[in-house]
């Protein structure tokens, strides 16, 4: 298979600094753009692409951008592109990777993006735990103004584009876009309420878009090679490639670039080379900490937006979270509830009491203190906290899908903590 | 006029040039003072690796922001530090990946090597320990950071080699 | 107007407002607690759940919030469905996780919006077993307490206290359960709107400390509707009294005045009423100076006989009610009647009466106000003379915010996006001002001159906007400005003291040449204004009656401490004339002293009256209580005093309506104040109006150390009101109503129960009736500059009123002296330095022979020449706006406070006895 994304990256090959970038192609996309192509049809090219967002909720890129007011639509004043780059979801570790080998390639994207939707501003938003990417990052942009790839007159097209690394002060909640938007203008991090959508009015009240690093990645080879090539890339329903990782106990966790479609199983067993030994599969997270469960009966799904939905979880971040068959199902739960309810921003009553309610459940259960009726209150919570629109955004209920798949998949290990008043897997030497 | 006494401290002089500068320095793409606030509080704290009463109280006065309204966004973060921290900070990643490849007992380790649990300096002012949420270095669990050192597959011996010079619970 | 079915049940609503508005002006009981009228919403608490339908097939639906939805034709909601009822009572189950469940020693217990919501969804039992999170409370100042574990975390104190009132020293800290509202570090909240905290804060969290200390349950509480004599805004205010105490203050809505929201000053600024210096009895001045303490009877033959055939004279009081003033003028004669303001005052609100009879300009009401989208106040600090006023300004200034919303097509009550979009954009406000002003932060543009130049400045916009040519820049843009605005608002007053001021500001206004302009004015006392459409009908100067003392007999004080009226010299001259001086008053004074004869008056809290307000809006305050003591209300001594004296046509009258009659028919300006409130004839449902809840528990044992007797209820006899809890609240007259409660509804949020739609008039109106109309003449008025020569280091003299301190009576109080401090002399930052002096030391002030020594404040910004002395403060009486001063170093003079601190510290002292709290 081609690698488009990490074709700069391999394993204990050194970070791709601005001549390497160059040599491979890079900013060939950018010349393209800023010689032959209007903003009109660098846009028209990623919405024919297909290209969905790779944050977590799949939006279609092209769609999102075709809200932002272009021309005389839009009142004068600045137009932002924002990089999000914060990357706290539990079990997510590709944005790392692709910043930190090959800082340019976002870079180039976020340019193209922004000539796409008529920004003059834009932001990466970096955890500020990211402390080797926000070096390279920064270096690179140095680079980039001293090329004229950033600035006034972008390569001679009247185009100009300031960029800006941002590092995060550290909350997961700055990762949903409108909370992103309120860290960046230098304020508790709540979401804003939706409509009116960022794409109208964002970061200080002027159109903003908000898109992945893996998302931006995307856009220079898009450019570069057309729409077709890139749907042509998928082996399933969805266009291009994604990077997949995989974390827990297997053989070899890590992180690959695999064409979109490519089915669970060949991740988890070709790639990542299996359970470890005397492990079984239980089930896992398919993209990150705030998906739902599917078990060893979904391995040969493929991994598409919707084939995952279907199966009821979701595709998220693509980075895979294994459950094997010694680690306490409650036990993990927990962790992520736990990790959920300590990044509540706060706001919204379901999320901020709701969720540290359900972890002194899981607390109870998981420590041999656990009722009966415990399992009828999580199944109260889920309802309550679970449903996007309960709350004011999409936190909570993302908390709350592991939970309650756990509770479809797992639930006899939910009733043996309870009847045998103790975890089970701790005798076991499990975690 | 206000209904107390405005009597107020010289809070010019708490902040270095330096780290004005540096302020401003950010103010530059910034539509208004009060947007600055995060990055003036990291500013501030990565010379003195946290940010006190008094220097908030500076930073919000150069924003022209209340006291109330920097202090709203201080504790809002995780990574701003309203007490002292030791000359290190400790990240330890507890979240799942790192779970399940069982950083409880590493933490364990840890906390027994260092003699502190999570929120507490070493006696010897050198480390301060904090959880911290998913790293994004899952692959490599368990992980953690030492300033701005990335460790990752931690085991016993990892945690012997970067902690050498402290014993079990020993007090330096 | 679009329809909505809820339930099925088909009802019609108001394009653009939102599902919980419609649910509420419906009469339906949706619960919720981020939303506020005022304030729109954000969708924090989630309380307000509906379910949703796509159309008639969909029975699955959709959980929303009913505040961050608009309406639309057509749409389909269910509140009764399963998925929401439980949805709103795990809402209420979460929000109790952390409660400490102490309604029973909860100050908010009762009247507490949070135990109303918990009853209203059904939750009872506990399924948390966790532990509770807890917070440290802190010291906010001697008017709010701090009980932080009680908090739900609705956000609405942040927002009221920053986003509506602009205070910049509350918000929320740190973040998931631990979010916490409150202040950096504990001291003294800076707002002079903190109280409206407790009203806004839907549980016990914000708390009225005053009431603290002398605690009554709440529905053991007697109110009546009340009008806050505070100042002339004229905000609807209704007091609670248990065991003739008034205990606290609560706003008392008006649609078109104080809304939601009073000032600290009305909520906390009654304390006085409970003093121990009220004067309870009778007392005739003995030879030795003291007073011997008579009964009623006596009092009024020694007055009746010291008058009786005899040359009276009568000085009023802006103080005191419209027929109090009537009554004495009447008995005293016009020629012989002052109507008490001082000389220069009386002069200047006389004017500003007569410019808002003839000025083209509107005379807005608060609620108007709030239209403007262009602002020019000249001369007034108007948070410190009109403070409810401020808090109008700062909505207006956000007009622009709402003009880009509706741009957007963002619904108004979106709060949090419309502030989004809009940032830091604001309608222009320009203050022209001898120096701070506490809108300065909102200002775009803030100017510092002198009195007489800000005259000269508001004439020179004035032909700036008839043409004229100038090169002044602040005047260019401050033209351009009100030229541009669809309703531009000019604010001025009687507070610097300048007529010239008052007339520029006509000038402006009305060389605008839009009928939408707006004009108010500021003016000193809660019936300033009802004194002046007394004198357009005749009376004389107070310089006249001091004049004319030596000739008199025997002269009436109503309600007026004189020292505050005129020099002390001239006062003196006027107590030590020889003369019987017989005094009415609420509250011992220096004019009292002097007094032969002194009689104590009932306070507004045991009266009946009409105050007409800064706006011309006259409006009826109703006793709380009946007069404890031997106090009268004051027009009853004067009524009792014409019977004894014989005087025929009063001796007619036999109770408030008839005065209020009589009143009207003699003074052509007056003639609507029959219509101010109904008769005392007036019954609902026929019964009176009963000043006590439904809950009331009465017959308590709080003294039965005494006796255990309860004595019976008083009857009021002068009006459509009984001390009693028996008849209906509701569907009378807003002038009659005492309190709002509605099943179900304990807390203040009952309110939308009694309004005819969400934030609209009260169901029985928008009571008040307005005296003063505009006209087409326009105002004609003359004024040419002053001229004025400064030597070398001398100062004009320019008042700085303040909301604590200024005012006399709530000045007695304790919270409102301890926040009012010294007085003090204002001056810059410049003549600070040359000066050698710095905030907390002292200056010797001198004019002519007056020397006064007073604490130094250093402001930001004072017009050059100029220094502010803090008005109506003991250390400041000799002081009168525009004279001129040298300043000197007072070497004597002793810090109270020590050198450096910041501002929140001077508090300090309090933390170890307030702070803390009980939960640690
Ligand atoms: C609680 C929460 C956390 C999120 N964190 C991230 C994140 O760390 N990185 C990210 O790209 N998107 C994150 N998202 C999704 C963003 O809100 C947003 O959808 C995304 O950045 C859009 O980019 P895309 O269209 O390129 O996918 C998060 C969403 C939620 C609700
Ligand atoms: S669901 Fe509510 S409390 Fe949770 S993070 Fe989102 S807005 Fe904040
Ligand atoms: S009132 Fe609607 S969410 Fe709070």
């Amino acid at each position: 298979m081609e690698k488009v994304l990490t074709r700069n990256i391999s394993p204990g090959k050194a970070p791709t600094d601005i001549a390497a970038y160059e040599a491979n192609g890079g900013y060939s996309a950018l010349r393209k753009a800023m010689t032959v192509m209007s903003p009109d049809d660098c846009r028209q090219v990623i919405s024919d692409s297909n290209l969905r967002g790779r944050g977590g909720a799949g939006f279609p890129t092209g769609m999102k951008w075709s809200f932002v007011p272009m021309g005389d639509k839009c009142s004068p004043g600045h137009k932002y592109l924002v990089c999000n780059a914060d990357e706290m979801e539990p079990g997510t570790f590709k944005d790392r990777l692709l910043m930190e080998f090959d800082p340019h390639q976002l870079i180039e994207g976020m340019i193209l993006s922004a000539y796409c939707i008529g920004a003059d501003i834009s932001y990466i938003f970096i955890r500020g735990e990211y402390v080797v990417a926000i070096e390279r990052l920064r270096a690179a942009l140095a680079d980039c103004y001293a090329r004229g790839y950033l600035g006034e007159n972008i390569l001679g097209s009247g185009y100009k584009l300031e960029m800006h690394v941002h590092p995060s002060a550290g909350r997961y909640i700055c990762g949903e876009e409108t909370a992103l938007i309120n860290a960046l203008e230098g304020k508790r991090a709540n979401p804003r309420a939706k409509p009116p959508f960022p794409q109208v009015s964002g970061l200080w009240g002027r159109p903003t878009i908000v898109n992945n690093v893996e998302t931006l990645c995307n856009i220079p080879h898009i450019i570069d090679r057309g729409a077709d090539w890139f749907k042509g890339l998928g082996v399933g329903e969805d266009a291009g490639t994604k990077l997949f990782g995989v974390s827990g106990r297997v053989k070899n966790p890590g992180c690959w670039e695999l064409p979109m479609g490519t089915s669970v199983r060949e991740i988890l067993e070709d790639h990542a080379g299996g359970m470890q030994d005397g492990l079984q599969l239980k089930g896992f997270l398919p993209g990150g900490g705030s998906t739902d469960f599917l078990t060893r009966d979904h391995l040969d799904l493929a991994m598409d937006y919707n084939v995952i939905g279907k199966a009821g979880s979701r595709m998220g971040t693509g980075t895979m979270i294994i459950l094997d068959d010694k680690t306490c199902p409650v036990g993990m739960v927990l962790n992520l509830i736990r990790f959920f309810a300590h990044e509540s921003c706060g706001f919204c009553t379901p999320c901020r009491d709701g969720l540290p309610w359900s972890r002194q459940v899981l607390e109870d259960i998981e420590n041999g203190r656990g009722k009966k009726e415990d399992l009828d209150t999580l199944e109260y919570q889920i309802k309550y906290i679970g449903a996007i629109g309960n709350t004011h955004c999409a936190l909570a209920p993302g908390a709350m899908e592991p939970l309650q798949s756990a509770l479809k998949y797992f639930r006899e290990d939910f009733e043996h903590h309870i009847s045998g008043r103790a975890c089970p897997y701790r005798s076991v030497g499990g975690s | 006029m206000s209904n107390s006494q405005m009597i107020q401290t010289d809070l010019n002089s708490v902040l270095t040039l330096e780290e004005l500068a540096e302020i401003d320095h950010e103010l530059e793409h910034i539509p208004y003072k009060s947007g600055a606030s995060i990055d003036a509080l990291k500013i501030v704290q990565s010379s003195r690796g946290w940010v006190s009463d008094e220097c908030l109280q500076a930073i919000a006065k150069h924003l022209e922001m209340s006291s109330e309204e920097l202090e709203g966004v201080a504790t809002f973060y995780n990574l701003i530090y309203r007490r002292p921290v030791g000359d290190n900070v400790v990240l330890f990643c507890d979240s799942v990946s790192c779970w399940i490849n069982g950083c409880d007992d590493i933490k364990e380790m840890i906390s027994q090597k260092l003699g502190v649990d999570y929120g507490e300096t070493t006696s010897d002012n050198a480390y301060t320990l904090l959880p911290v949420p998913c790293l994004g270095a899952c692959d490599r669990a368990p992980v953690m950071m030492v300033g701005d050192d990335l460790v990752t597959h931690l085991d016993r011996e990892t945690i012997d080699t970067i902690f050498a010079n402290k014993e079990s619970g020993s007090e330096t | 107007m679009p329809t909505i079915y809820i339930d099925g049940q088909a009802i019609e609503v108001k394009q653009g407002e939102n599902v919980l508005e419609a649910c509420l002006n419906a009469g339906m009981d949706l619960p919720y607690f981020c939303w506020h009228p005022s304030m729109g919403s954000i969708g924090s608490c989630r309380q307000c759940a509906l379910v949703q339908y796509q159309n008639e097939e969909d029975t699955q639906g959709r959980i929303i919030m009913g505040c961050m939805t608009p309406v639309s034709e057509g749409a389909r909601f269910s509140l009764k469905a399963e998925n929401a009822t439980e949805f709103r009572e795990a809402v209420v189950e979460s929000l109790m996780l952390n409660h400490p469940h102490d309604c029973p020693v909860c100050a908010e217990g009762g009247e507490c919006h949070l135990q109303d919501m918990t009853v209203m969804v059904g939750h009872r039992d506990r399924r948390y077993t966790g532990k509770k999170n807890t917070h440290r409370n802190q010291y906010l100042g001697p008017l709010i307490h701090h009980e932080m574990n009680r908090c739900i975390a609705c956000y609405r104190c942040e927002r009221y206290y920053k986003d509506y009132a602009g205070g910049k020293d509350l918000g929320a800290q740190a973040s998931h359960d631990h979010v916490y509202f409150g202040r950096h570090e504990e001291g003294i909240l800076e707002s002079e709107f903190s109280g409206n905290l407790v009203e806004v804060c839907p549980t016990g969290v914000f708390t009225d400390k005053p009431f603290l200390k002398q605690y009554s349950r709440k529905w053991d509480l007697q109110s009546a509707p009340s009008i806050c004599h505070g100042c002339a805004v004229g905000c609807n205010i209704a007091p609670g009294e248990r065991y003739g105490k008034v205990k606290r203050v609560h706003n008392r809505y008006h649609d078109e005045v104080n809304g939601y929201f009073i000032c600290d000053r009305g909520r906390f600024g009654s304390g006085y009423l409970n003093s121990k210096l009220r004067l309870d009895y009778s007392g005739i001045k003995k030879s030795d100076g003291s007073f011997l303490a008579v009964h009623q009877k006596q009092a009024l033959e020694t007055a009746a006989s010291w008058i009786s055939g005899k040359k009276v004279a009568g000085i009023g009081s802006p103080r005191a009610s419209l027929e109090a003033n009537y009554l004495l003028r009447e008995m005293v004669g016009k020629n012989n009647f002052s109507a008490g303001s001082s000389d220069l005052e009386a002069t200047l609100v006389g004017s500003i009466l007569s410019i808002l009879q003839t000025t083209t300009a509107v005379n807005p009401s608060i609620k108007k106000m709030e239209t403007a989208d262009a602002v020019l106040i000249l001369g007034e600090d108007v948070t410190n003379t009109a403070p409810r006023v401020a808090l109008a300004l700062r909505q207006a200034v956000r007009n622009k915010a709402f003009e880009l919303a509706e741009q957007m097509g963002l619904p108004l009550w979106q709060d949090a996006a419309v502030r989004n979009l809009a940032q830091d954009n604001l309608s222009p406000l320009i203050i022209v001002s001898a120096m701070d002003t506490r809108l300065d932060d909102i200002s775009s543009n803030s100017i510092s001159l002198a009195p007489h130049e800000i005259a000269t400045f508001g004439r020179a916009v004035a032909g700036a906007l008839n043409g004229e040519k100038t090169d002044d820049p602040d005047v260019i843009s401050t033209a351009e400005i009100l030229k541009n605005a669809k309703n531009p608002l000019i604010i001025s007053g009687s507070s610097m003291g300048s007529q010239d001021v008052i007339n520029s500001a006509v000038e402006v206004a009305e060389a605008i040449s839009k009928p939408e302009t707006m004009l108010s004015f500021c003016v000193s006392e809660c019936n300033s204004m009802g004194s002046a459409l007394l004198a357009q009908d005749g009376g004389v100067s107070l310089a006249d009656i001091i004049k004319r003392a030596p000739k008199l007999d025997a002269l009436i004080v109503l309600e007026n401490d004189l020292y505050r009226r005129g020099k002390r010299s001239e006062i003196d001259q006027l107590l030590d004339s020889g003369i019987k001086i017989i005094s009415l008053d609420v509250y011992e004074n220096r004019t009292l002293d002097g007094s032969h004869l002194v009689l104590p008056a009932a306070s507004y809290a045991e009266s009946q009256g009409t105050l007409v307000s800064s706006e011309g809006r006259a409006q009826r305050f109703y006793p709380v209580h009946s007069p404890s003591h031997e106090r009268l209300q004051s027009w009853e001594w004067l009524l009792e005093l014409a019977k004894l004296t014989g005087n025929k046509k009063l001796s007619k009258l036999e109770n408030l309506d008839d005065v209020v009659s009589t009143c009207a028919k003699d003074n052509l300006a007056l003639k609507k104040i029959v219509d101010v409130a109904p008769k005392n004839s007036y019954r609902s449902s026929g019964s009176k109006v009963p000043r006590q809840t439904h809950r009331f528990s009465g017959r308590t044992a709080i003294h039965s150390d005494v006796s255990v007797h309860e004595p019976q209820q008083p009857k009021d006899h002068d009006s459509p009101l009984s001390y009693s809890m028996e008849g209906l609240n509701r569907d009378q007259p807003a002038s009659l109503t005492p309190f709002v409660w509605s099943p179900g509804w304990n807390s203040n949020q009952s309110l939308q129960k009694f309004q005819s739609e969400v934030d609209g008039p009260l169901k029985g109106g928008s009571s008040g009736v307005r005296l003063i109309a505009s006209s087409s003449k326009g105002s004609k008025v003359f004024s040419e500059s002053e001229e004025f020569e400064l030597k070398a280091h001398q100062w004009h003299l320019v008042p700085a009123h303040q909301i604590f301190g200024s005012d006399e009576l709530s000045a007695h109080t304790e919270e409102m002296a301890e926040l009012a401090g010294r007085g003090f002399i204002a001056i810059g930052q410049k003549v600070a330095e040359k000066l050698g002096v710095k905030q907390g030391d002292g200056l010797l002030v001198q004019h002519g022979d007056v020397r006064c020594s007073l604490e130094v404040k250093v402001l930001s910004r004072v017009a050059k020449n100029c220094v502010g002395y803090s008005v109506g403060y003991e250390e400041t009486q000799e002081l009168t706006p525009g004279c001129l001063v040298s300043l000197q170093v007072d070497k004597d003079w002793r810090r109270t406070s020590p050198e450096v601190i910041a501002s929140d510290k001077t508090a300090l002292g309090h933390i170890a006895s307030d702070g803390g709290g009980a939960y640690g």
